[in-house]
């Protein structure tokens, strides 16, 4: 081989590799994707479809009931709408009522949105970027009080 | 006071580092060797300076002094001794002066070692370091002062965060900012390269080891950071492919292309360009990883509470840095002078593609971590790219890199018959293929993958084992077992070193495939007394009991592992704990290992909680079969690493030493020297 040919050689395979990994990439990006909504931007098209996203929110105040078994059922607020969810696990340690928490999963036959994992920030503020700029836009943050 | 001698000494060290950036580099432009010697000493002294401004933190910490607003908001008297020590990095500001005082750590071992090295070389490297220090320095006193006081100095401390109250913040952060840090060496080394324009294989020779070193101690910074995070977090996961995880992970990938492309470079004086490339890109990931974590961009478990000034400031240290070097790499690539051929078949054309791949999953992992941040800034649409998107993007690349490797160290360099590696691969490749289906056939049909995973993992630990086997001359003629033995001792460190660190990736692989394959899960309720099946042997929960800690309070369960005879095998503590300073809430997962697989159980809330105390609790238990080979094949990477970079030929600069001093030599030793020459030219020609 030529130097010129042994050159195309590493560049076409290298083109060829780098074109798999884009191809995967873009696939992936449309299909493997959670997108994050609060409560009041679900639309009915959400709920049908069965497509997984992270719900994220406020723990609504004696909303949480557990039972039967490790089951454990509470819903997710942004105070203009509430959506029920359920969860079948262990919860993060900070998991409190009137706190926020972001539930990744989708909505089961009849409306309840089943959750697969709940997520916590773990920080004393307890308070998950995403859910504290959507409640900052909805004009329900409150800041946390100093101690 | 000790307080403000720290602070006193930051300073100063900014100052003398800005000093360093300039004066050395400005010797090697004039020729002016006064010039250049200021960089030595000025390394000494800024590390110096720094190492005092750490242990003034440390003092601080340590003697629980309130009034530095640091120790104040993540300290507490009542904390026990050694996480006062490690809660000095525990924060924001402290991690940072952890980050730079290892630079300067860093810095000065060029300083100490580099002797040999030409003389302008070695003031631009520390010329470059001095930039990449004072960068970081001005950034530590502009907007992270860690010796900050309080007034009035409060009585008592908020503690710090309970998740890293833990051995692991002893050991990860320092590991992790080794091998971050590290690369920096390779950095200012590509830079000086090209301000001077000249390249060659010598310099490779002082890279690789550096390269060695930084990526050795990643590798265990990783590593222990996944174990970290499995034990502490209780949720059973490894590795979440969370943006901060993916932030040491990209370095690391690039580090190991860099380990293989230097190879070529020093062995054949080829890819000149390339390696310099990447030691930049390297390093610029290493400094993307760093404004990922500290400036508060992500949500993450790492993160901690930032604001914008910083990571303003970081992203402008990043810019400057990344967009620098590779301005300067287009502007002076071209001067470097090409390296030699070789066939696309060949040791030179394994390392391409390794590199090729390497280079390609890194990119895959940084658009899956930066996508979710560019479309928010554009859109405002709020998206998690997770593992499902990894697995599917990350994996398949990795694949065809792992059936390769075998290949590589097997292959002639300049030319290569793959034909005939692959006749010596072929027992391997048969037995490979024999576990594979044992796999298959001692689990359903439909672990396919899970049984090729295996397969693969056995390719890559055979495959490891042919190359010393081969190398050895094992297998080839009737020599007797003793001569074997005297080969395989006599080939080159660096083989075992490779052989090792390939063998401790398919390690770490079959750890990976049977823990996700294999792995069992349940949650349940327990009442005391009652037993559940987990993985082949029974689980018995004993009690739960109030215990009271130095700074927390703990419920905690109590567990029994049976065999099959129904003996008691290991009792082991599942605990809820309660941190009442932060009001926090950790769990302390319980774990019991046995031969490589371990049983995981985490506590949780009981059903009732004001209902009967025999109620039970929720408990959540993991099988994970053959868990801890994912860490410890992290370890026979480093083992490897350790083994390669303690190899004669990378014990730095040794050659060029005695090259310059053999004309002085007496005719006696100039035989010897030449007989060792031979000596490594046969292990040389065994190599290949």
């Amino acid at each position: 081989m030529t130097r010129k040919q042994k050159r195309l050689t590493v560049i076409g395979g290298g083109l060829f590799v780098l074109a798999i990994a884009a191809g995967l990439v873009l696939f992936a990006l449309q299909q493997r994707i959670a997108f994050f909504r609060m409560p009041s931007d679900i639309q009915a098209a959400d709920v049908s479809s069965g497509s997984r996203f992270r719900l994220g929110g406020l723990v609504e105040k004696g909303s949480v009931s557990r039972g039967p078994g490790s089951r454990i059922s509470f819903a997710v607020t942004d105070t203009a709408k509430s959506i029920a969810v359920t969860y079948d696990g262990i919860l993060p340690d900070l998991f409190r009522e009137e706190q926020g928490v972001v539930v990744e999963g989708s909505f089961a036959e009849g409306g309840a949105f089943v959750a697969d994992s709940v997520l916590a920030k773990h920080d004393e503020n307890y308070m998950p970027k995403d859910v504290a700029d959507g409640l900052k836009a909805k004009g329900v943050w409150r800041e946390e009080p100093k101690p | 006071m000790m307080v403000e001698l720290g602070h006193f000494a930051l300073i100063l060290a900014l100052v003398l580092s800005l000093a360093q950036s300039v004066l050395p580099m400005l010797g090697a432009r004039r020729n002016d060797e006064r010039l250049m010697a200021v960089g030595t000493p000025a390394a000494l002294t800024v590390l110096a300076l720094v190492a005092l401004a750490f242990a003034a933190l440390t003092m601080a910490n340590v003697l629980s002094d309130f009034s530095v607003k640091t120790v104040f908001e993540n300290s507490h008297s009542q904390k026990p001794l050694l996480y006062k020590f490690t809660g000095v990095w525990g924060n924001h500001e402290g991690s940072m002066l952890l980050w730079v005082l290892i630079l300067s750590f860093f810095t000065a071992l060029v300083g100490l070692f580099g002797n040999n090295l030409p003389q302008t070389l070695k003031a631009n490297v520390l010329g470059v370091q001095a930039w990449i220090g004072t960068a970081f320095l001005l950034f530590i006193v502009a907007t992270s002062n860690p010796f900050a006081r309080l007034e009035p100095a409060p009585i008592e401390g908020r503690d710090l965060n309970p998740i890293l109250q833990d051995i692991g913040l002893a050991i990860h952060p320092p590991l992790l900012y080794l091998g971050y840090v590290g690369f920096s060496v390779c950095f200012s080394f590509a830079i000086a390269a090209l301000v001077d324009g000249r390249i060659d294989a010598a310099w490779a020779r002082w890279v690789r080891p550096w390269t060695l070193t930084a990526w050795i101690f990643l590798t265990g910074g990783i590593a222990m950071g996944s174990y970290w995070a499995y034990y502490e977090l209780g949720w059973g996961g490894w590795w979440f492919w969370d943006p901060v995880e993916n932030a040491s992970f990209m370095p690391w990938l690039a580090g190991t292309a860099l380990l293989h492309s230097a190879l070529v470079m020093e062995k054949r004086s080829a890819l000149k360009i390339w390696t310099v490339l990447l030691a930049l890109l390297t390093f610029s990931l290493s400094l993307l990883g760093t404004f990922l974590v500290r400036s508060g961009v992500l949500t993450s478990v790492h993160t901690f509470a930032t604001d914008p000034g910083r990571g303003l400031f970081i992203l402008a240290i990043l810019v400057i840095f990344i967009g620098g070097s590779l301005a300067l790499f287009a502007w002076r690539a071209g001067t470097l002078a090409p390296g030699g051929l070789f066939q696309p078949i060949s040791r030179e054309g394994a390392l391409v593609l390794n590199n090729l791949f390497l280079t390609t999953a890194t990119a895959t992992v940084l658009v899956g971590t930066l996508y979710p941040l560019l479309l928010e800034a554009l859109t405002g649409e709020k998206i998690s790219v997770g593992a499902p998107f990894f697995n599917l993007t990350f994996g398949p690349l990795m694949l065809p890199l792992l059936a390769a490797v075998p290949f590589g160290p097997l292959l002639a360099w300049k030319r290569g018959d793959l034909l005939a590696v692959g006749q010596r691969l072929m027992t391997a490749f048969l037995i490979a293929l024999l576990v594979t289906g044992a796999v298959l056939y001692q689990t359903s049909a439909s672990a396919v993958l899970a049984a090729l995973g295996i397969g693969l993992a056995a390719w890559l630990m055979l495959g490891a084992l042919t190359d010393l086997a081969l190398k050895a001359g094992i297998g080839r003629g009737k020599t007797g077992a003793g001569v074997m033995l005297q080969r395989l001792a006599g080939l080159p460190r660096s083989v075992f070193g490779t052989a090792l660190a390939h063998f401790g990736l398919g390690i770490t692989l079959l750890g990976i495939v049977a823990t996700t394959a294999f792995s069992t899960e349940s949650v349940l309720v327990m009442r005391p007394g009652e037993s559940i099946r987990a993985g082949g042997h029974t689980l018995r929960f004993e009690k739960i009991e109030p215990v009271k800690g130095p700074n927390f309070t703990e419920e905690q369960g109590h567990f029994t592992l049976l065999d099959d005879a129904g003996a008691p095998r290991s009792r082991f503590i599942a605990a809820k704990r309660y941190f009442p300073v932060r009001e926090m809430q950790t769990t302390e997962a319980g774990i019991t290992t046995f031969l490589f697989s371990q049983v995981y159980v985490a506590l949780g809330d009981t059903p009732a909680p004001d209902g009967a105390p025999d109620a039970g609790v929720v408990v959540r238990i993991w099988y994970k079969p053959l868990v801890t080979l994912i860490w410890l094949g992290a370890v026979a990477m480093m083992l490897g690493g350790i083994c390669s970079l303690l190899d004669r030929r990378l014990r730095v600069g040794a050659p060029a030493r005695r090259s310059l001093s053999s004309g002085s030599l007496p005719a006696k030793t100039a035989v010897a020297k030449t007989g060792a020459a031979k000596t490594a030219q046969a292990s040389r020609s065994v190599q290949s």
